[in-house]
């Protein structure tokens, strides 16, 4: 005989506004084994909480079910009640009233009988719930962080602070990322190279972090506090143990003119390279696609100079094996491509804008480096086509953000402000030049964020339009860049000198592959999601991985670094624990009526189910079967519903109580 | 020989005979044949779609009805007005199982919505690159075309994915094969005026002047067009524009089939083009 009790909340006016919850608890009375039915407006809150402990404790409650929002949002803290009244958590069930009930619908008394249904299965489930015991399993304490940016750079250091291993992989040849190549900050004006590059150096030399670069995440096996990550360590072709940073070789590469990808193309470099003189490491990489040794066999000017014997053209790529506990990613973005070529069909350019085509109008990454004094012209404004200094420049915020027809409805939230710190930035060196920006709306919200764009307006003298730019044309040497002004409703006409283009963020190229790799998700736009926006903002639906920066959504540098710590905290919690527990509701075979068809071990999607034999206590073969592995098992369900002889089952969800479920509501 | 369904509109069988003439004449030496949809009715053009929605989308439904009646999988429009109408009503009849019904019931014929509508460039993508060059008996040497496409030709964009709508490169593409030189210029897309031309003149040789000025300073000896309307603005109307602004244009206007016509051999009379305003014979600067 059960002894079931039910909790039906009111979730405020979000269930009781549609659901009559005093309807619902009288109801569940009725059910077979309910020995008690309550209701209360907010059944999470602590007087809630304590109602059920309560009740548990009075009348020795074997099982309850809380009639609430989705077990997603609540499912833990009501086995966390159960749990401190004595009550096993697995002896709790979850009847979803919110969002698959009042939310959803309109008529009362047919969301009341629903939820009525609802609590009626959910009593059958629980009354066949077995106590069960959360596996415990044993955690490496080293975290894989990918991506080595800002966000990257933070996670890392935090982590390796707190005393655990890091192994930090980026695809470049040096860390620091975008901020890397950034000219000074918003709203501080910070130079970004001196808040970075001593962290970059920080990295680099800690005892803690093994850093790779030039490498990527080739796979990730395993689950939570036991991955094997493989990095695929890219042919560098410079040994960077020998190599000494002298900087002989890349002065010497007869390949003078390959566009910098550091530069965005602003600037040149060599086959053989660092990407910017703060490079951490300070090591070169050859480019094999402009090399003219590894190209054509001719040359080998670099290792001829190299007196540390550093050059190898016969590198090859490597695969290395990585233990870990945790990752985080932090592949940060790219910018939206401006011309008509665009990645995808999803997204289609700006033709009129002629970026691509004339050669002075630019985006915004482009004009970072022109303004930063690490830059290809030493932070002196000159314009590419002929480096005269440009006397009017035109800045147009929302190049693709917003903009349905171009496939982005998003708002790449960072343009407004650095949009204003570029005509304050070009201010400072132009005299008496004018900008003139086009915008949509200006968002600035965030600490001195709006008192920033309005010094960029009223003391430096930038002149907002509201408005769009129709059409970019060049006529003797000038460009003319023809919108509307649509709070004094004229149409106006700039003949500007440069053109600096406010592109849309989008996630870094090949973050979807990782994500599918990694077994993440994300979203329509590619960036990745998070596990609940509000409470686990830096957490995945994977246990074990998390995110920070502007892989998740386009935001600045402040936010990317707090959402890093906000990983690396999580991260150091799970490192805080001698074992980790995971969820015990996973499949198990029945040995004994097993057939060995192996069907489970075939379909299985994450590798748990294995082949085993049973043996006597001769040591002798009984049989062959298939088994679970405990660490692996995610719990989806796959091997029982293949299984031909109905020798899996899944704890917490088995075909007995399913099949109570249903004959419940027959 | 392919079958192709042909619609003219009112301004090739109208005003714009010589742009009728050159498409007919050009296509027929690419070996293929139109045939003129029996019973074709006005587009609606511009005219409709300001006074009442549904005539706008009735109209021409009854020529793509006609069109599927007769047999005609593709449908050629040489004006753009005309191919965009009708590729507005297919797209919305495709879409809307409702509409298709209510539609047939309008013009008492079935209609779905699947022909396909081609505009004048298309009919020539369509035919591609490798077959326009080997059909070429005079190359366009000497040819400095400004390739004007206009408000209409690639829009809606949305619907009309075969070029960039703002840099639209397409007319160039076939005319560099056909060994002409097409110069970068600012005025691709932008308005000629179009039907302003019966309202308000003085609008039409302000827009219009505009564009012969800037095709002229970008090197240009000619423009080409594909849309009739364009034609009347920059041909018909450019003695009024060099009168009204003091200056000497003497660009002479192509329609696109004009200049793949003269390159597969045709003369001048058979493509119509000795009807046009401007006119160049022997020494043109085109040398045609």
């Amino acid at each position: 005989m059960s002894r079931i009790g039910v909790f039906v909340c009111w979730c405020g006016e979000n269930i009781a506004r549609t659901v009559d919850v005093v309807q619902v608890a009288e109801a569940s009375l009725q059910f077979p084994g309910v020995k008690h039915a309550a209701h209360y407006k907010y059944m999470c809150s602590e007087p809630g909480q304590s109602l059920i402990r309560d009740k548990i404790l009075a009348d020795r409650l074997d099982g309850i079910v809380v009639a609430s929002c989705s077990p997603h949002m609540h499912l833990k803290t009501f086995r966390g009640a159960a749990q401190a009244a004595g009550l096993n958590p697995y002896l709790v069930e979850i009847a979803n009233i919110r969002e698959h009930c009042s939310w959803v619908h309109q008529d009362k008394a047919k969301a009341t009988a629903k939820a009525i249904d609802l609590v009626r299965m959910a009593v059958a489930k629980v009354r066949r719930n077995n106590a069960l015991q959360a596996i415990k399993v044993p955690v490496t304490k080293r975290a894989l962080i990918i991506g080595a940016g800002v966000a990257g750079i933070q996670a890392a250091l935090d982590i390796a602070d707190a005393g655990y291993e890091v192994v930090l992989v980026e695809r470049e040849p040096s860390v620091g990322g975008k901020m890397a190549g950034l000219s000074e900050t918003f709203p501080t004006m910070d130079c970004s190279q001196c808040i970075l590059t001593p962290r970059m150096v920080d990295v680099g030399q800690h005892p803690r972090i093994k850093l790779y670069t030039c490498a990527e995440v080739e796979s990730v096996d395993g689950y939570v506090g036991n991955f094997k990550a493989t990095i695929r360590q890219k042919a560098r072709f410079v040994d960077i143990k020998k190599c000494t940073g002298c900087g002989e070789c890349w002065n010497a590469c007869p390949q003078k003119k390959i566009a910098s990808e550091f530069d965005y193309g602003m600037g040149n470099r060599r086959a053989i390279y660092i990407p910017f003189p703060q490079a951490v490491p300070a090591r070169p990489a050859i480019d094999k696609q402009a090399c003219l040794k590894l190209k054509k066999g001719v040359c080998g000017i670099c290792a001829k100079k190299c007196a540390a014997g550093a050059i190898n053209y016969a590198d090859q790529d490597q695969l290395l094996e990585e233990p870990i506990g945790a990752i985080i990613v932090a592949t940060g973005y790219q910018l939206y491509q401006i011309s008509a070529q665009q990645p995808t069909a999803e997204l289609s350019g700006y033709g009129e804008y002629g970026y691509g085509q004339y050669k002075d109008v630019i985006d915004a990454l482009q004009f970072e480096r022109l303004v930063s004094a690490s830059g290809p012209t030493g932070g002196v404004i000159q314009r590419p086509s002929d480096g005269k200094e440009p006397k009017h420049v035109v800045f147009i915020s929302c190049v693709g953000s917003r903009d349905n027809a171009k496939g982005i409805s998003y708002c790449s939230k960072i343009c407004c402000m650095y949009t204003a710190k570029h005509t304050m930035l070009y201010k400072h060196k132009v005299h008496d030049g004018q900008a003139h920006v086009f915008y949509m709306d200006i968002r600035s919200g965030g600490k001195n964020y709006d008192e920033f764009v309005r010094r960029a307006i009223e003391q430096d003298h930038a002149r907002y339009y509201r408005g769009r730019v129709s059409k970019i044309t060049e006529e003797n040497g000038k460009l003319i860049v023809r919108g509307a002004d649509t709070l004094a409703g004229t149409p106006v006409t700039i003949e500007a000198d440069l053109v600096v283009l406010a592109s849309a963020m989008r996630p870094a190229t090949g973050s979807d592959d990782l994500a599918r790799k990694l077994r993440i998700g994300y979203d329509q736009n590619g960036f990745l999601s998070e596990s609940h926006p509000k409470l686990r903002p830096v957490e995945t639906n994977s246990a074990g991985i998390l995110i920070c920066g502007a892989c998740h959504a386009p935001k600045d540098i402040p936010e990317s670094v707090a959402q890093a710590s906000a990983a690396a905290g999580k991260v150091l919690v799970m490192f805080s624990h001698k074992e980790m527990q995971r969820d015990p509701e996973i499949a198990k075979i029945n040995e004994s009526t097993c057939s060995a068809c192996f069907a489970c071990v075939r379909t299985c999607p994450y590798q748990a189910a294995e082949k085993a034999d049973v043996r006597d206590r001769a040591g002798n073969l009984v049989k062959r079967t298939a088994r679970i592995n405990q660490g692996l098992c995610m719990g989806c369900g796959t091997c029982v519903a293949v299984c031909p002889s109905k020798s899996a089952d899944l704890e917490g969800f088995s075909d007995q109580q399913i099949y109570a479920m249903v004959e419940s509501l027959l | 020989m392919t079958d192709i369904g042909y619609y003219p509109g009112c301004a090739l069988q109208g005003s714009s005979n010589d742009y009728e003439r050159s498409v007919r004449a050009t296509l027929q030496a690419l070996q293929v044949q139109l045939q003129e949809l029996d019973d074709w009715i006005c587009c609606g053009a511009s005219a409709a779609h300001t006074i009442n929605h549904k005539l706008s989308v009735a109209l021409p439904a009854r020529n793509l009805a006609l069109a599927e009646q007769q047999g005609c999988a593709q449908l050629l429009a040489p004006c753009p007005m005309c191919s965009m109408e009708l590729i507005k009503a297919g797209k919305a009849l495709a879409d809307s199982p409702a509409l298709r019904q209510e539609m047939s019931d309008i013009v008492e014929l079935p209609v779905t919505g699947r022909t396909q509508v081609l505009n004048l460039i298309q009919i020539f993508q369509q035919i591609g690159l490798p077959a326009l060059k080997a059909a070429v008996k005079q190359p366009l040497e000497g040819v400095s075309v400004a390739c004007y496409y206009g408000c209409l030709l690639t829009r809606p964009s949305a619907l009309l994915a075969f070029d960039d709508c703002e840099q639209p490169v397409s007319m160039e593409t076939i005319l560099t094969a056909l060994g002409a030189k097409t110069v970068a210029w600012n005025f691709k897309t932008e308005c000629c005026g179009a039907g302003m031309t019966m309202a308000n003149e003085e609008t039409v040789l302000n827009l219009s002047h505009k564009i012969l000025s800037n095709a002229a300073a970008h090197g240009a000896n000619c423009i080409v067009v594909a849309c009739p309307m364009c034609h009347v603005n920059l041909d018909m109307k450019q003695a009024a524009i060099e009168q009204r602004h003091g200056v000497r244009h003497d660009l002479e206007i192509f329609y696109l089939s004009d200049l793949i016509g003269l390159a597969l051999g045709l003369d001048r009379q058979t493509l119509g083009i000795d009807r046009h305003f401007v006119v160049k014979n022997g020494n043109s600067a085109c040398r045609l």
